[in-house]
């Protein structure tokens, strides 16, 4: 895979989220949805399936280009960037790798054309990290499955047109991966209220009670639904997530080096007081940094490297860090005008967190590099004696 | 280097027990003994693409053909540029 137009994309891209994107990003959680018409309109542009082939629709950038596009995007509106993490990313690709071709013709050219949205149905009331711990269940009846549970915090789950739901063997055998449509029989949508921020991911509560669906449904082999379905998901969500942190933190960097550079205090900008340029070097040092993790993932994506799911685990994780102390900081620049949502960096602070929480906690993707640092630098004969 | 040495090396440098005597022959099963993990599967299925230019099918995804290594090899072997 080449880079053809490097920055052609993105500058169509910039455009579109200056004039379609950022001027509402707070409109849009204040509606606590982002708009159909803005939807469609990435769908006719192809943004939804960015990634994808063109076989399937798609725009078919490299992974270093499809991830630039998601830091533009999440700068602009983290939900607007979360739409591609999730209907792209975590359903669409997971598709496009392991689904029949029925599954592509019915459900991703639809994403890539923007009629259909999927969302991806893991996480449960009770298990959250622990995702194979899933008590969603499902047995076969004839030649179907049928599938009963609940499933929480899906993200655009209040308006998917389908979901990917993990659901275990009721006999505890293994989980398999199912595709179920929001109007069939059994199914239950439930938006949630009373988030923290990113309310224009329109997360949902999913009710589950003797859905059937028939093999056609059935995403890979049966009992591959945690090893294949939901780890090449979840990797596919974390590139993302990595990306839109990076953009999250850049945002918060520009307001706060913008603010610093225009706020006077005492008869000086504050830019020249030190202890603020401390804390824009820092802010500066450290985007770079988490950008300079993605790109290595992004370029070991496109070599089909083994360790591309540790150095996305290592992007995603230091990432999302960053952009919770960017934007901390981009708060403590301002002042009390960081506190008041007057200025964006109220609502950039608020929705750092959640990329510390999706796609795997920070303590989760802690434990993943841990143990791959416990192969990779293990030097048996530095340290003798013990 | 022949086929099973390099699948063994690809284990032991992402195994999840940190044993240094950790010794397995080429007929346990890598997952029932707890020697690697999901994440394992995820790598090795990578691995095995791009190291031997193969695509693994969906319903090529069966445990029974990542167990062990003769398992593995015998994968790799069936698929037609090594047969």
């Amino acid at each position: 895979m080449k880079i053809t137009s490097p920055h052609s994309i993105l500058e169509e891209v910039r455009q579109f989220i200056d004039e379609e994107i950022r001027p509402y990003a707070a409109d849009f959680e204040k509606q606590q949805a982002l708009p159909r018409e803005l939807i469609k309109k990435m769908g006719n542009k192809r943004y939804l399936a960015a990634s994808f082939s063109e076989q399937y629709g798609g725009l078919q950038l490299h992974p270093l280009e499809y991830g630039s596009m998601v830091e533009e995007i999440g700068k602009g509106a983290l939900s607007a960037a979360m739409l591609l993490t999730v209907t792209t990313g975590l359903v669409g690709e997971t598709l496009i790798r392991w689904g029949t071709e029925y599954q592509k013709e019915q459900y991703v050219l639809p994403i890539a054309r923007g009629e259909k949205i999927g969302a991806f149905a893991l996480t449960e009331p009770g298990v959250g990290s622990g995702a194979k711990d899933v008590q969603t269940s499902y047995e076969k009846v004839g030649d179907k499955y049928r599938i009963t549970g609940r499933k929480k915090w899906i993200s655009f789950g209040e308006i998917a047109d389908f979901f990917i739901v993990i659901a275990s063997d009721s006999s505890g055998n293994g989980i398999s991966a199912f595709i179920v449509d929001c109007e069939q029989e059994g199914v239950r949508v439930q938006k949630i209220q009373g988030l923290l921020s990113c309310a224009a991911s329109q997360l949902a509560d999913i009710e589950l009670t003797n859905v059937e669906v028939g093999s056609e449904r059935l995403i890979g082999k049966e009992r591959m639904g945690f090893t294949g379905v939901a780890n090449f998901a979840l990797d596919q969500g974390r590139f993302n997530v990595a990306w839109m942190g990076v953009g999250l933190a850049q945002e918060a960097l520009e307001v706060m080096v913008t603010y610093a550079r225009k706020r006077t205090q005492s008869g000086e900008k504050i830019f020249n007081f030190q202890l603020i340029k401390g804390i824009i070097g820092d802010a500066t040092t450290n985007v770079h940094a988490a950008r300079s993790l993605c790109k290595e993932a992004a370029r070991m994506r496109a070599d089909n490297h083994p360790d591309a799911i540790v150095q996305t685990t290592m992007a995603k994780y230091f990432s999302s860090v960053v952009a919770n102390k960017v934007a901390s900081d981009a708060v403590q620049v301002l002042g009390a005008n960081g506190c008041c949502n007057l200025y964006p960096v109220e609502r950039l602070f608020r929705e750092a967190k959640v990329l510390e929480i999706i796609e795997g906690s920070s303590q989760i993707q802690q434990q993943i590099i841990a143990m791959h640092a416990a192969n990779r630098h293990y030097q048996p004969k530095r340290v003798t004696g013990l | 280097m022949q086929l099973h040495e390099q699948i063994r090396e690809f284990i032991l440098a992402n195994l999840v027990v940190f044993d240094d005597d950790v010794d397995f022959t080429n007929d346990d099963n890598i997952f029932e003994l707890g020697f690697v993990n999901s994440l394992f599967a995820m790598k090795l299925v990578t691995f095995i693409e791009s190291e031997f230019r193969l695509t693994i099918e969906s319903d090529e995804m069966e445990i029974s053909n990542f167990n062990t290594i003769n398992n593995i090899v015998n994968f790799i072997q069936s698929k037609s540029v090594y047969k």
